[in-house]
């Protein structure tokens, strides 16, 4: 090579993360072993952390003597049916303020009003209203994912193609066709990402909600746990949490594979 | 069916795009529309087709649309307007859907558009599997699937580069031998408007008046590249728009 002739630097790359195979399981594992480490060597007190496997014995014991299934049962029911009349009527209300002016001018500065309020703060008032029972409990879920849904809804539909939606016009479809077959799959991106921050909330004021007057649930094992310093069971009920927000993002997760499979 | 534009003048508050546009298309004929960037053509194109009114005129139709037409106005827009979550398929047969007819016919309404474009094979793919050539010819394909009696192509070809516009113009002429339907072609494209109009409408700039009407006597199926009465109407054409061309060059553009 000649003296004056030198290599162009390469100043590309980065910026595209790729994946690494085994990382995700060295880091849990790397935490583990930190934890075991700081209990087995007396960094921390046993009584404000339980080894690693007094945590695995909690939960197993738990499985077997069906305590972890009553426990899930309960919390399950409550974020279905909660979640899912807040859902619904997100998703109406979403859709009319959409579609229509009337409903956008009245109802999206009640439901920007009601957005900002910490929804567990409603806890006590439900219960005044619905008694101490699951009504209150629904109503507390319903109530903190309705206002996300809303706005992911009429987000979604603010945000569909308005030249497809001409298209659709110009074709002389009716109006049904078009918020069924335009509008909804517009749509549906963001309704997906709507319930993906709405599961995440309803989950949070599920436990909130459990932890008042709650025999059963995840929420009520935690706190029944906390009050007699059993911190290992404590524990698994806050990994049962987590199995329980990872299986429904996951589950979120196939139904945007299988309805948004034409991105 | 013929469709009539009378005295059609429309403004946006105080600003003028359209100024005393009258004009008949005649059944069977292809109507180019040639302007410089927002001289209000796709304004006019979208008053033709009834998406929106103009302020002062009106669109009439003359004569009975034919038969079978399920939608007689129908556009072919420049940004394909295809709905991403369907194959090319049901791209077609959406606006088929809410018509009454059996599975089977709708089925074979849908083939037969998509065998007129050339894309039978591609029925099952999604537009972002299609490079936009392909996408054109599945929205011409959606628009002849409803057999109109006109269509308003509102520039079809500029969303497209310089060779795939050459095989659409192709098409588009073959289709037109097969069976002449009746078009209205917004372009700002002289070569296309030369290429594929019976009758070149010149539109000014803003406030959009027509200049001139030149017919185009060679048949469609003989325009080729290079033909001397069809260059003798070019340079025609263009000494008529060149002025007005360089000036929308020079403004700015601050209007939708």
């Amino acid at each position: 090579m000649s003296p004056d002739l030198k290599p162009v630097p390469f100043r590309g790359g980065g910026f595209a993360p790729r994946p690494v195979r085994g990382a995700a399981a060295a880091a849990f594992l790397a935490v583990l072993l930190l934890w075991w480490a700081a209990t087995r060597f007396g960094w921390i007190s046993p009584i404000a952390l339980p080894r690693p496997g007094e945590v695995a014995t909690a939960v197993l014991d738990m499985v077997r003597s069906g305590e972890l299934w009553q426990h899930l049962a309960a919390s399950l029911a409550r974020l279905v049916v909660g979640w899912g009349i807040g859902a619904m009527f997100g998703l109406i209300v979403g859709f009319a303020i959409g579609l229509s002016s009337l409903a956008r001018a009245t109802a999206l500065p009640l439901v920007s009003a009601l957005f900002p309020i910490p929804k567990i703060a409603l806890l006590p008032l439900f219960i005044i209203w619905f008694g101490i029972g699951e009504a209150s409990k629904y109503a507390t879920i319903a109530f903190g994912v309705f206002s996300p849904m809303v706005i992911a809804a009429f987000g979604g539909v603010d945000a569909v193609d308005r030249g497809l939606i001409r298209m659709a016009q110009s074709f002389g479809m009716p109006t049904r066709d078009i918020i069924r077959k335009i509008v909804l799959p517009g749509a549906m991106p963001a309704l997906l990402s709507g319930v993906r921050i709405s599961a995440s909330i309803g989950i949070i004021l599920l436990t909130a909600a459990e932890m008042i007057g709650a025999q059963y649930g995840i929420g009520a094992l935690v706190l029944a746990a906390g009050n007699l310093m059993q911190v290992d069971r404590l524990l698994a009920g806050v990994l049962f949490l987590s199995a329980l927000g990872l299986t429904v993002s996951l589950l979120i997760g196939i139904a945007e594979k299988t309805l948004l499979k034409w991105r | 069916m013929e469709l009539i534009a009378e005295k059609i003048c429309h403004a946006y508050g105080n600003l003028k795009v359209l100024d005393d546009v009258s004009l008949t298309i005649r059944s069977g004929e292809i109507v180019a529309i040639l302007g410089p960037s927002g001289c209000g053509k796709s304004t006019l194109l979208r008053f033709l087709g009834g998406l929106e009114r103009p302020t002062s005129g009106q669109v009439l139709m003359a004569g009975a649309p034919p038969a079978l037409s399920l939608n007689p106005l129908t556009y072919v827009f420049q940004d394909f307007a295809l709905a991403p979550w369907r194959t090319v398929f049901g791209n077609v047969a959406l606006p088929l859907e809410h018509h009454p007819m059996s599975a089977a016919e709708r089925m074979e309404r849908v083939m037969s558009a998509l065998a007129r474009v050339n894309l039978t094979d591609f029925a099952h793919a999604y537009p972002r599997q299609l490079s936009g050539g392909m996408k054109q010819r599945a929205s011409i394909a959606r628009a002849l699937a409803v057999n109109p009696a006109v269509l308003l192509m509102d520039e079809p070809l500029s969303a497209l580069d310089a060779q795939t516009r050459e095989l659409l113009m192709d098409d588009l002429t073959r289709l037109w031998g097969e069976t002449a339907f009746t078009a209205v072609y917004i372009t700002h494209n002289l070569s296309e408007a030369v290429r594929l109009g019976h009758r070149v409408v010149v539109l000014s700039r803003r406030p959009g008046r027509i200049r001139q009407i030149v017919p185009i006597d060679v048949p469609i199926a003989e325009r080729r590249e290079g033909h001397p009465a069809l260059a003798e109407t070019t340079a025609r054409i263009w000494s008529l728009i060149r002025e007005e061309a360089a000036e929308a060059d020079r403004e700015l553009t601050d209007v939708a």
